[in-house]
């Protein structure tokens, strides 16, 4: 025996001891051994060295040699390599390498082999212990959510509170801002949003999926009954029978149909964690399995992407710009805010809780004067104050034109930076002052399309024009949301950055943001963010390849099909067979112009639908089309993986429980989401990482989706591909060592207390800010590392991303691309919308403007419904007659004229759908305008799903599904015509909706619902 | 000795519901012997952010007030309470016995602020019990203030007299304090609810153009009295704050050298926007 064999057959015995000792030491991996018996082998190709173990009730019996009939095998082409994977330090390069390269292998069951590389894995993870004991008998965990991190005392494998996190002394302290001879530090410790705040409650929602259902009329052998998606009840399966039901689906559609017949998807928002998040666990599945990709539009952004990118880059950040140390220079210099569409105390930059909050408080402490452009009086105004613009729906882009008009006749821009910085402005300028087509876009002009009288525009911009301004355009301040999800979001973003422009962006006090983004703390901390991949082996398709993928070797995924379907036309590729779209690419300005169509040539038409989660009739347009589209012969099986018995997932063949974030094992980091939204951590007053703690045992027989995929790989003979042999923890520990945080804290202290702070930057050291280094002709100094160096016109980090390096007024992408495009010109011009009050016809019939923002006290359509105290609170719904309905706000004259009170009844209607609301009267609101959060997570047809009135309160039934323009792929949620009136009670839709008819109240009150099995 | 008040700032707080949804959280699912039973899934606000939105578009506000028992040391409901079942701790904090309360139906009502809500399963009254449990396990705000993103809502353990410094320093206030109950929830910017505004905005025209008429004087009078005066912002608007509602009668006067005095009376109902207020331009031979 040469030296390696001696030292793999010595480990090998080694192992044989660990597992007998783990077992003896803790009774949790005692249980563990007693669930499966078998012999696994492991051995090298030739033999020379050999060991087997047999599992028999619990007890272990291992002996050197070949066993003459193993059940599984696991084998290494050499001792020697053998030696190298079989020792925790193992090189996770080599691993990989080697399986690569087909030098160590597994035979057998998929589900044994796993279940055997778990378990020696284990022996090393099983006495790991984590949490902090408290006084009270609680012990206190770590989960991180959607809206910011929570403590989680738990007692009696029971969770007791949901906390934000105090930091304590061994903490990294907090960054100090010195402005204008004050100093401001923010609390020591993390904020909490509302809908996370309310967590225990919708972990133990009686709307939870605790066990596998199957629609009780679907029968895949027989009678599927598609058409009752949606009305026929559940009951309940084994986990096998389903995971034998939906693999068997997925073989059978591939094999009888081929390529592309399976589609897969899932919302925008998983619960959180890089890797159970849906880039990573379902993205790695599905790239296993083949399937037809859904194309998410860039549905917050999308003014900025298909428009303001034209005219500066940051594809990347998909038409957003970068926002480095925007916080300090906006305290140090800006004199006025313009919040343009932008209600970040509602919308908390998405993932940042109030982390915002009290820097916006602290404008009152520096004196700096705001204004609110918003359709709604929204919260951020409503707690700051500040004069308040109410601009008609989608027609902000005419306002914006007219201040560009004062600027001009007055001389009141940047006129340097415009010479020197731009190209195009006096094509620009000649269109604002009517040279081009004899229309002077003077505030006079705007005033009848806005509804703001010319004299209030005329003074904002000469307050703007005067004193240095921040624009702090949508949620995020550089973007998201609001005013660019409209008939007119592109012209919207895209005059907003020419008027920043105007304005010579990057100067002192003159950039993007409202104090969300663009805090002190340090960037050059590595570790990902959940748009990086975790452990998808996605580098297509994730930000994957730029870091994360050298610092986690992994097993490669590759979806072989290239069929893709937009997903806002989900129901016309299954409905009509035919969809198109433009693509949400992020590498480059000219990413977007590739046009792709469904079907994809050869590939075969989509016969089942793989649905993860179930926010879709929630939160894509003109909803109904979804519910169709899930009603008809044309599928032959739905399965949705979901946390909830809600929205869609009512409509599945076969449904699989997912467990949340909280019965799982995570790690991730505070608002990191990086790809798209690199460093959105600057959101924060503390960049904070968390190992998301297993709080307490997933809930009745829901499982993590890791596990769910796992399983339904290994019976499709991809279980160690899909796992490479490793549990969820095992994959934690790899994402912590592929971090910087070794560096700076031990595993094993990182385990038990559950969170790292970040420190903060000396003051000396922090990040320059953004576009200064543009404002003054420099090399791009900010730590973005976009554009991609190809994409640099003449040297590298000189620059913007445009083909001129300047920020572009005339846009020679848009040039180049279709120069006589009358809805994206290479100048920005206002065109009405065309779902508005320039279109005569439909507003005689629908005479009001629904706007739809998201929500303030849910996450899209996480913690609404599930039966949580967020339905008590009266701003989201009101319990009217012992049902919670959404509220629908209106101007208090309009409701008059329609005999409409307060928290009455009112049926929101048009041609696409009809949902029942309470009317809630405000003067937050100009008449002719009605305002809905978007993203209901209940869809309560009071008749036949599809055609019939909803009473769960998903607006989006009305919102229009067509693209904003026609060469562009994107949502207009926010150009819709309604009506609104007194709710009679009726479960049908208006006659006009040229819709069949078939169920009343009447019918309702038969119970067309769903139900959960008992 | 110490004891312990709660600080509201009425100006900080936007309605998020944190205080809310965390006293919902701590209370829905956990019992605390001897000083709280559960908290029924829905109805129970013992946190309870009332809203109120005050002007007409386009000038509002809109204002919000929490309320919770206010640990009262002169507390109606003590004194209504049966067998000693509502109890005023040394440290300030009112206590509704879980046990000794129980049927006790009676205390919802005595309770002047509507502080108490009955939990018709368990048949008993409950408040807000000022996370006292949490406290005494050494914690050092109450959940509310932990959570409140503008530090708006502050629990405070100091001595009466100092408290009382407090109140004077920064112009606090209680609830209703001609109920005489001697409440231990003090509010700042109390005015921001329960007081009305006044507001116009003022054009004219300059150049034969109407503009925004920014630094016009604008004086409220009542009774023959100036009672406050304001400059017109860069947009024209002007304001006046901390009003009673329904004061009767009021005039406005505006002065600009520009342009002619301009006059308007209303009576004050609710809080009320005056909508544009044009000035005419001086005649020519005095301009």
């Amino acid at each position: 025996m040469n030296w390696g064999e001696m030292k793999f057959s010595v480990l090998l015995y080694g192992m044989s001891q660990a597992l007998r000792l783990a077992a003896w030491r803790y009774a949790a991996f005692a249980r563990r051994l007693a669930e499966k018996n078998f012999t696994a082998q492991i051995r090298t190709f030739d033999g020379s060295v050999a060991r087997h173990f047999t599992f028999r009730n619990g007890r272990i019996a291992s002996g050197s040699g070949l066993h003459p009939a193993p059940d599984i095998c696991i084998s290494v082409v050499s001792a020697g390599l053998g030696a190298r994977l079989f020792v925790p330090w193992v090189s996770q390069l080599e691993r990989i390498e080697a399986m690569k390269n087909f030098d160590f292998k597994a035979d057998g069951p998929d589900d044994l082999v796993v279940w055997f590389t778990q378990t020696l894995l284990m022996t090393r993870s099983a006495g790991w212990k984590y949490g902090t004991a408290m006084p009270d008998g609680t012990t206190r965990f770590v989960t991180n959510t959607n809206g910011g991190p929570l403590f989680v005392y738990v007692k009696d494998g029971k969770i007791v509170r949901m906390t934000p996190l105090e930091f304590d002394g061994d903490d990294a302290g907090p960054w100090t801002i010195r402005a204008r001879g004050k100093s401001f530090t923010p609390p020591h410790q993390t904020t909490i949003a509302t809908h996370s705040l309310c967590g225990k409650s919708t972990i133990y929602s009686p709307h939870r999926l605790l066990y596998p259902m199957k629609r009780v009329d679907f029968d895949p052998k027989g009678e599927r009954n598609p058409k009752n998606r949606g009305v026929s009840g559940y009951q309940r399966i084994s986990w096998d029978e389903a995971l034998d039901i939906v693999a068997g689906e997925i073989k059978r559609c591939k094999t009888q149909y081929g390529q592309g017949a399976i589609i897969a998807n899932h919302g925008s928002h998983h619960t959180w964690g890089n890797l159970g998040y849906y880039i990573s666990s379902a993205h790695k599945f599905f790239n296993a399995i083949s399937h037809t990709k859904v194309v998410h539009n860039p549905d917050s952004w999308e003014g900025w992407y298909w428009g303001a990118m034209h005219h500066y880059g940051y594809s990347m950040r998909l038409g957003q710009t970068e926002t480095y140390s925007t916080v300090e220079d906006l305290m140090k210099e800006a004199e006025l805010v313009v919040f343009w569409a932008a209600d970040p105390e509602a919308t908390s930059g998405s993932y940042s809780a109030h982390e915002g909050t009290i820097r916006r408080q602290w404008l009152h402490d520096l004196g700096i004067e705001v204004v609110h452009i918003d359709p709604y009086y929204n919260h951020t105004a409503a707690l700051l104050g500040g004069k308040w613009f109410a601009p008609k729906p989608a027609t902000d882009t005419a306002m914006a034109l007219a201040i560009a008009h004062v600027w001009i006749t007055e001389g009141l821009y940047d006129k340097q930076f415009v010479a020197k910085r731009s190209v195009g402005f006096e094509v620009w300028r000649d269109y604002i002052l009517g040279k081009e087509d004899g229309v002077p876009k003077t505030p006079e002009w705007q005033e009848p399309e806005t509804g703001i009288p010319a004299k209030d525009v005329r003074a904002l911009a000469r307050r703007w024009g005067t004193r240095k301004t921040y624009l702090g355009a949508g949620g995020w301040g550089n973007g998201h949301g609001g005013a660019c999800r409209s008939a007119t979001g592109i012209q919207w973003a895209r005059s907003l950055a020419c008027l920043l422009a105007m304005q010579g962006m990057g100067r002192p006090g003159v950039n993007y943001g409202h104090l969300q983004w663009g805090t002190p703390i340090d960037l050059h901390f590595y570790f990902p963010g959940y748009a990086d991949g975790g452990l998808s082996g996605d580098i297509e398709n994730t930000g994957m390849p730029i870091s994360l993928y050298q610092r986690m070797p992994q097993l490669p995924t590759f979806n072989p099909s290239s069929q893709k379907v937009p997903r806002l036309q989900i129901p016309e590729a299954i409905l009509e067979g035919k969809a198109e779209g433009y693509p949400w690419n992020g590498k480059s300005i000219e990413g977007q112009f590739k046009k792709f169509s469904y079907p994809e040539p050869g590939h075969a038409r989509i016969r089942m639908f793989y649905k993860y989660g179930g926010a879709s009739i929630g939160t894509m347009n003109e909803t109904n089309r979804y519910v169709k589209a899930y009603r008809t012969e044309n599928l032959d099986f739905v399965v949705n993986q979901s946390i909830w018995f809600e929205g869609e997932a009512k409509f599945a063949d076969v449904i699989l429980p997912a467990c949340t974030q909280v019965e799982r094992w995570d790690i991730s980091e505070f608002a990191g989401t990086g790809g798209y939204a690199l460093h959105a951590q600057t959101q924060l007053n503390h960049r904070v990482i968390f190992l998301q703690h297993k709080c307490i045992e997933p809930l009745g027989e829901s499982k993590p989706d890791y596990q769910i995929f796992q399983a339904l790989a290994s019976r499709l003979g991809l279980g160690a591909y899909y796992s490479e042999g490793m549990s969820e923890l095992d994959w934690v520990k790899r994402l912590f060592e592929s971090s910087d945080l070794p560096k700076h804290i031990s595993w094993k202290a990182f385990l038990k207390k559950g969170y790292f702070v970040v420190p903060p930057l000396p003051e000396g050291r922090r990040d320059p800010v953004s576009l200064r280094w543009f404002y003054e002709g420099r090399k791009k100094d900010v730590p973005e590392p976009h554009p991609l160096p190809g994409d640099y016109g003449e040297e590298y980090l000189k620059g913007l991303q445009t083909q001129s390096g300047k920020f572009e007024f005339e846009c020679s992408s848009l040039k180049r691309f279709d120069p006589d495009d009358p809805e994206r010109p290479p100048i920005v011009k206002y065109l009405p919308s065309w779902e508005g009050l320039h279109t005569k016809e439909l507003c005689e019939r629908y005479p009001l403007q629904l706007i739809s923002p998201h929500s303030r006290f849910s996450y899209h359509t996480l913690s609404d419904g599930k039966d949580s105290p967020i339905n008590d609170i009266q701003e989201h719904r009101v319990l009217i007659n012992g049902y919670y309905y959404w509220v629908l706000r209106m101007n208090t004259r309009d409701a008059a004229e329609r005999g409409i009170k307060q928290h009455d009844l009112v049926k929101i209607h048009n041609d696409r759908g009809a949902v029942v609301c309470a009317a809630h009267l405000t003067q937050r609101l100009p008449r002719g305008v009605v305002h809905a959060y978007e993203s209901s997570a209940c869809y309560e047809p009071l008749g036949e799903p599809g055609y019939s009135v909803d009473r769960g309160g998903c607006i989006n039934q009305l919102t229009p599904k067509r693209s904003i323009a026609k060469k562009v792929t994107g949502t207009a949620a926010n150009s819709c015509l309604v009506q609104v009136t007194p709710w009679d009670g009726s479960g049908e839709l208006l006659a006009a909706a040229g819709a069949a008819v078939t169920a009343s109240t009447a019918a309702h009150k038969s119970s067309p619902q769903p139900a959960m099995a008992k | 000795m110490k004891k312990w008040n709660l600080i509201i700032d009425v100006a900080k707080c936007f309605g998020c519901q944190a205080c809310a949804i965390a006293c919902h959280d701590e209370y829905r699912g956990n019992e605390f012997p001897g000083y709280a039973a559960e908290m029924p899934n829905h109805g129970s606000r013992w946190i309870d952010i009332r809203q109120r939105e005050k002007g007409h578009f386009p000038m509002v506000e809109v204002a919000y007030l929490p309320v919770t028992c206010n640990h009262c040391d002169d507390a109606p409901c003590i004194k209504a309470a049966k067998d000693g079942a509502i109890a005023k701790r040394a440290d300030g904090i009112v206590i509704i016995d879980p046990v000794k309360a129980k049927g006790q139906r009676h205390l919802v009502d005595a309770c002047p602020y509507g502080a108490i809500h009955w939990n018709d399963e368990k048949q008993l009254p409950q408040a807000w019990p000022f996370d006292a449990h949490l406290l005494d396990a050494g914690w050092t705000r109450i959940r509310g203030s932990q959570v409140c993103p503008t530090q708006a809502m502050r629990s405070v353990h100091v001595e009466d007299d100092e408290m009382q410094r407090m109140v004077r320093e920064e112009g606090l206030e209680v609830l209703h304090p001609e109920y005489h109950t001697k409440p231990r929830v003090y509010y700042k910017n109390l005015d921001r609810y329960f007081k009305a505004f006044v507001g116009g905005s003022v054009a004219g025209a300059i150049g034969g153009v109407t503009e925004c008429i920014e630094g016009a004087r604008v004086s409220l009078h009542r009774g023959g009295q100036k009672v406050a005066e304001a400059r017109s912002d860069p947009y024209g608007d002007f304001k006046f704050q901390g009003l009673d509602e329904k004061s009767g009668r009021y005039r406005i006067e505006i002065l600009d050298e520009r342009f002619e005095r301009k006059s308007l009376e209303f009576d004050l109902g609710e809080s009320s926007y005056l909508g544009t207020i044009e000035l005419a331009g001086k005649p020519a031979a005095r301009a």
